[in-house]
């Protein structure tokens, strides 16, 4: 594996109090390397081929300079001149791209155990949880959590341990000699393993009026784009649980809402119940959704079929929020890896993709369940067998 | 360069604070007008942008130009203020 010039690699085992104190020097000074564990009998035979046969940890490898069991004193001065590598010609131990729950959960584990993580993301930190208005099936908030709350304290509990973020959108990824190189609109990272955890986006209807008018009475975040729509009339498509949590949001500012189902309620009884019986809010199940029709640049109304009775009928509305599914975002993927006849990501058991190296967790993969404990969940397995992969290398 | 970068946001979108991180990341300061404690300024933020949607970021230039980008969009805000 080739490494770039100014990493420091340090070579160690788990007992060895001088790897302990290296590791504090490094640590207490901002002076990032990777880690070696010399008790895998290859590494140890990597260490003693560089370090010309000598048994002794840490042995630290910067460059052509090899220090054996140094001073803090020789650590100082070896590495007084260091200059930090810039995020993109270090070599990560691992690129994760997304920065919702399964990411943000992985980066706590791998950035905990000293493995350097950089997390890459191009919307919002948190993914679509971040744009929840309230979760209340995540498990340690009794009364719920704000989907921004929940993000940013994981975004935070991953940063005191490390990890690093990007705000850029990631367009390929590259095999190269022994790492992997993920390309970005902000330049090219390099890493050892990959974690893809882009999750998904709301879906459109794909009626006329739908792209005329988004932005304009066309929404697709309740948490953005509510406030617009203070003591105005609303129409939500959608049957699901995000069509239902976000329409609990809407009343705080619309006068009435209406929704339509295509078919029935897919979401949860209890959502279902708080929804029917919200005084702003009607329900019209088994109704389309034809078309959004606008007068002077913005919405006016949505034009509905009842399937049961055939009866075609507008429902005036200043704006429509729209909560049809999700499409998994794959776009710089999905000719890389495998994917499902739904176009998710396919993993083996231990959440390798077909890509050696490369791994996926949560909303994108194959067989998710779209919850954000879930997600969370595969996350924090997908950081163990990155941890297993790397050590196997 | 840019003479003066407002942001219109509000305090429930969480693509608001990606485009405040973004531009203090890269060093640029800016004003914030959040639109559900300041209603008066919906209008001019949709005149502005021709649209709805938060976050709205407005950027005017030292050649009193403006350019508007609306949503968390890093690629076209580093366009416009390299």
């Amino acid at each position: 594996m080739s490494e770039p010039e100014n990493q420091i690699i340090m070579y160690g085992t788990p007992q060895c109090a001088d790897c302990k104190r290296a590791k504090e020097f490094f640590e207490s000074a901002g002076i990032s390397y990777v880690y070696k564990d010399a008790e895998d009998p290859e590494i140890a035979k990597e260490m003693l081929s560089l370090n010309g046969g000598k048994n002794i940890t840490p042995t630290i490898i910067y460059g052509d300079k090899i220090l054996l069991e140094p001073s803090n004193e020789e650590l100082s001065s070896t590495f007084a001149a260091h200059e930090e590598p810039d995020k993109q010609s270090k070599l990560w131990d691992v690129v994760m791209v997304g920065a919702g729950p399964a990411s943000l959960s992985a980066a706590i584990y791998t950035s905990r155990e000293d493995l350097s993580t950089l997390i890459i993301e191009k919307g919002v930190i948190g993914g679509l949880a971040a744009i929840t208005d309230q979760i209340d099936n995540y498990p340690g908030f009794r009364d719920g959590v704000t989907g921004m709350e929940l993000s940013e304290q994981m975004f935070e509990q991953a940063k005191r341990f490390g990890a690093e973020i990007e705000l850029a959108e990631v367009e390929t990824i590259e095999q190269a000699d022994g790492y992997k190189i993920v390309k970005t609109t902000f330049g090219d990272f390099k890493a050892r393993a990959v974690l893809v955890a882009t999750g998904s986006d709301y879906r459109k209807i794909g009626v006329e009026g739908e792209d005329t008018y988004y932005g304009r009475g066309v929404h697709y975040c309740a948490t953005c784009d509510g406030a617009f729509y203070r003591d105005k009339k609303l129409v939500i498509v959608g049957g699901g649980n995000s069509a239902a949590q976000e329409a609990l949001f809407l009343t705080r500012f619309a006068s009435s809402i209406e929704i339509l189902v295509r078919s029935e309620w897919r979401a949860s009884d209890v959502l279902i119940k708080e929804v029917e019986a919200h005084e702003k809010i009607t329900v019209h199940t088994q109704t389309t959704t034809d078309k959004i029709v606008g007068e002077d640049n913005k919405v006016v109304g949505v034009i509905g079929t009842n399937k049961a009775t055939n009866e075609q009928k507008t429902f005036t509305a200043d704006g429509v929020f729209v909560f049809v599914g999700l499409d998994p975002n794959t776009g710089f993927i999905k000719d890389l890896v495998d994917l499902d006849e739904q176009g998710l990501i396919q993993t083996d058991s231990g959440l390798m993709t077909s890509m050696n190296g490369v791994f996926c967790a949560g909303d994108v993969r194959s067989g998710a369940t779209l919850q954000i404990a879930s997600a969370s969940g595969e996350g924090a397995t997908a950081a163990l067998k990155i941890r297993h992969f790397l050590e196997d290398k | 360069m840019a003479k003066k970068i407002t942001v219109f946001s509000t305090t429930t979108c969480a693509y608001c604070p990606m485009v405040k991180k973004w531009l203090s990341s890269k060093g640029f300061a800016y004003d914030e007008v959040v639109l559900d404690k300041d209603p008066a300024r919906q209008q001019e933020m949709i005149e502005k942008s021709g649209q709805m949607a938060v976050p709205v970021t407005l950027i005017e230039k030292d050649d009193g130009m403006e350019e508007v980008v609306v949503g968390f969009n890093p690629g076209q805000l580093a366009g416009i203020l390299s």
